[in-house]
């Protein structure tokens, strides 16, 4: 079984920590915790990974796979970080009929990582999205608030060794 | 309650208000099938199997979570209906894995009948993607494969509901939605307890133990080695099952006529190991009476419950007895003094035993469980797997002739037979301990109080001048329930019995797995514990202390109950865990 625990180290504090355990006592007790404990955990450490979500389990008493299935079922809540440099490459229409999939394949490969995950450093993290509005520069990528367009995976490198 | 007036296919049909669609029809003798619904623990109605027609609604309604209402209207077996069911069957089928020449529940896979049923004839037609899966054969007990689940959740739903534990549940969403556990961590990565409530409740093979027919049946060919078997007692009361018997048949005779033929060189009964747990937990309990030991004592016969209070309840595994299981002291008796008796060097033995259980398969690798250099135990089949190895060899079953165990493994009392149903346990103790404590033979055996299915039991009995309070618990959701009764002062108790699985062995996650019709409409577990309690009430001596061949144990190898040799073949230790870790 290819078990998703080993991501990117964590790094929680004892700040965050008590800010999590404050939550989850105020709110412990009322019906349908989970979802807004869980809400609240995601913008206290930015991510569910397993250390938080055993945190909430621990406290709670609601058994680990029961938060780790609506962790995955809701698009919302995210299992990894997102990296110093967050890499968003779109796999709209335009964009990847002008070959974007491949551009994405190329990051995925050189990376190390696949889509929605970070690198072990922190540094890059990948998702796709739906269009920025720059169809006439197809296929675009951001990385940040950096727009790179008219790309083919032979870009890819160099523009990755601009944020190393 | 008022009865409400309602029409199925036509029929008149009176039920009580609040009931479904499905259980009016039930009523009327009309039978709906269903796939996912399991009573009272999955009403979900997500499998669509069991929908039906209702005048003026705009759509098929799934019966078994619909409430009837006055004048109502349903059809069951329109053609518009049949057509649902199997275009429901054929999407299924279109993300299945059709390997049911050899699939290990072909003939009693719920989803193969309905789809025979209802004439979905061509599974290759489904050529198109389908999830992607792992096999997940980390645990010691089981192996899950995905691509034949069909997602109805039942084995979520008791994982969670009947034993209180939630190590499985559906990840992802939609087209990569897949049964697993958190994290996707292997099965036995987790804190699951092995119990096999989840297989029993499979309508597919999905989920099945992780078998070792093959090996045992090497170790037969092997003539260097002397192989011996022994069956729990639950099992004779399950095994007709697989072979047509009506539930609640008991095939103890044909069941030793069959490991005859398969070739153990000697069949033996586990119902002696459990006289001799009696002898050592009766002992062990009355002297944490007399010495004020740690109280409540509780049973250690199950180890799925063993693992569960190791995780969950990891402050009370002092209150766990040192007695290892029946079977484990089986295996450490057939290793030593069996082996002298015998001439036989331990390492030659190899013990087999036939349980109704999944949690045996990790029970017999733990730490603490060898103590004779080898193993106690080598190999252990669930019910099920003793079946299909029947079936192997091409033994026929019900031909049979009735035969008996061999001596002396295989003598056994009343009271090591009842160890298969919830109460038993406590019921065999009780009579031993009652009369260790007052030295005086015990007027009637039957403690009827701690009998029964229900979830927990409580009793209290006057022993001399102590007033002995008792309590039974199946199924570890009511484990649960009773020692945070404990752990809180709401109740106190001088001893505990605890099974795994709710109803006690008979019950057990390595019986014949019954379809979900027959789980939903008939007392298995009440008709399979009958058959103990029959065997109890027909046997000369029904007192474990009571057993000749225990007696010549203590007698010439053992010497007495809690002695240092006792002690060290036949008790055991614990550890303790976390809810989140391994």
């Amino acid at each position: 079984m290819a078990s998703k625990k080993e991501t990117v180290p964590f790094r929680g504090t004892p700040e965050q920590e008590a800010a999590l355990k404050k939550v989850i006592a105020e709110l412990k007790d009322t019906k349908g915790a989970l979802m807004p404990i869980m809400q609240h955990a995601q913008e206290i450490y930015g991510y569910l990974p397993i250390e938080v979500q055993t945190m909430i389990s621990d406290e709670t008493g609601i058994p680990l796979e029961k938060i780790y299935g609506v962790a995955t079922f809701y698009a919302q809540f995210a299992l990894q970080p997102k990296g110093k440099y967050q890499i968003s490459v779109c796999l709209g229409t335009a964009c990847y009929v002008k070959g974007s999939g491949s551009v994405y394949d190329k990051i995925q490969q050189l990376l190390g990582i696949s889509g929605g995950e970070c690198t072990p450093d922190g540094k890059f993290s990948l998702d796709s999205c739906r269009c920025v509005g720059a169809c006439g520069l197809a296929p675009v990528m951001m990385i940040n608030d950096e727009v790179y367009g008219r790309l083919v995976p032979d870009d890819v490198a160099g523009i990755l060794a601009k944020y190393e | 309650m008022a009865n409400i007036n309602l029409k199925i296919n036509g029929m008149a049909v009176s039920a009580p208000a609040g009931s479904t669609i499905l259980e009016a029809a039930r009523l009327a003798h009309i039978e709906i099938p269903t796939l996912c619904f399991l009573k009272d623990i999955n009403e979900i109605g997500a499998c669509r199997i069991c929908i039906v027609e209702v005048k003026g609604a705009k759509s098929l309604v799934t019966s078994c979570v619909y409430p009837i209402n006055e004048g109502m209207e349903v059809w069951t077996n329109t053609p518009k209906v049949l057509e649902s069911r199997k275009k429901t069957l054929q999407l299924l089928l279109s993300n299945h894995n059709c390997s049911c020449l050899s699939c290990v529940r072909s003939g009693n896979c719920e989803l193969q009948v309905l789809a025979k049923e209802l004439g979905v004839d061509d599974a290759n037609f489904y050529a198109g993607e389908k999830t992607p899966s792992e096999i997940d054969d980390s645990a010691a007990h089981m192996i899950r494969d995905n691509s034949k689940c069909i997602l109805c959740r039942r084995c979520v739903a008791v994982c969670e509901k009947n034993q209180g534990i939630g190590v499985i549940g559906a990840n992802n969403r939609g087209f990569k939605t897949a049964i697993g556990s958190a994290f996707e961590m292997g099965l036995g990565e987790t804190s699951c307890v092995s119990c096999g409530q989840c297989i029993a409740v499979c309508p597919t093979g999905a989920l099945q133990e992780k078998s070792q027919i093959d090996e045992v049946l090497a170790a037969i060919a092997d003539p260097a080695k002397h192989v011996i078997v022994q069956t729990a007692p639950a099992v004779r009361a399950g095994l007709g099952e697989e072979f047509g018997y009506p539930i609640g048949t008991n095939v103890e005779g044909k069941m030793a006529a069959a490991l005859r033929r398969i070739g153990f060189d000697k069949v033996f009964d586990t119902d002696f190991g459990a006289d001799l747990t009696i002898m050592e937990e009766a002992n062990e309990f009355v002297e944490r009476v007399q010495n004020g030991g740690v109280l409540p004592m509780i049973t250690s016969c199950s180890p799925g419950w063993v693992k569960y209070c190791e995780h969950y309840f990891p402050d009370m595994t002092e209150n766990l007895s040192t007695c290892k299981s029946p079977q484990q002291m089986f295996g450490a008796i057939a290793k030593s003094y069996y082996a002298e008796k015998e001439g036989l060097d331990p390492k030659d033995i190899v013990s087999v035993s036939i349980m109704p259980c999944t949690a045996k398969k990790f029970e017999i690798n733990r730490p603490d469980e060898a103590a004779n250099g080898v193993p106690d135990m080598d190999y252990t089949l669930t019910t099920r797997e003793l079946a299909r190895m029947i079936k192997k060899v091409g033994i026929k079953f019900n031909d049979l002739p009735d035969e008996k165990f061999d001596e002396p493994l295989g003598i056994s009392t009343g009271a090591g037979v009842i160890f298969g149903a919830t109460g038993g346990v406590m019921e065999a103790a009780l009579r031993t301990a009652v009369e260790t404590l007052t030295g005086q033979e015990l007027e009637h055996l039957d403690f009827t109080e701690v009998r029964g299915i229900q979830g927990i039991k409580e009793a209290t009995y006057k022993v001399g001048d102590l007033d002995v309070k008792v309590a039974v618990a199946s199924g570890l959701a009511n484990a649960r329930e009773l020692l945070n009764k404990v752990k809180s002062g709401e109740a106190n108790y001088h001893f505990i019995e605890i099974m795994g699985c709710p109803g006690g062995c008979v019950n057990g996650g390595g019986q014949p797995q019954q379809p979900g019709y027959v789980r939903n409409t008939v007392d298995i577990r009440g008709l399979r514990a009958k058959v103990l309690y029959d065997a109890d009430a027909g046997m000369p001596i029904r007192k474990s202390h009571e057993n000749p061949a225990i007696k010549e144990l203590y007698a010439t190898y053992l010497g007495k109950p809690g002695s240092e040799k006792a002690h060290h073949l036949l008790h055991t230790s614990y550890i303790k865990r976390k809810v989140n870790e391994i």
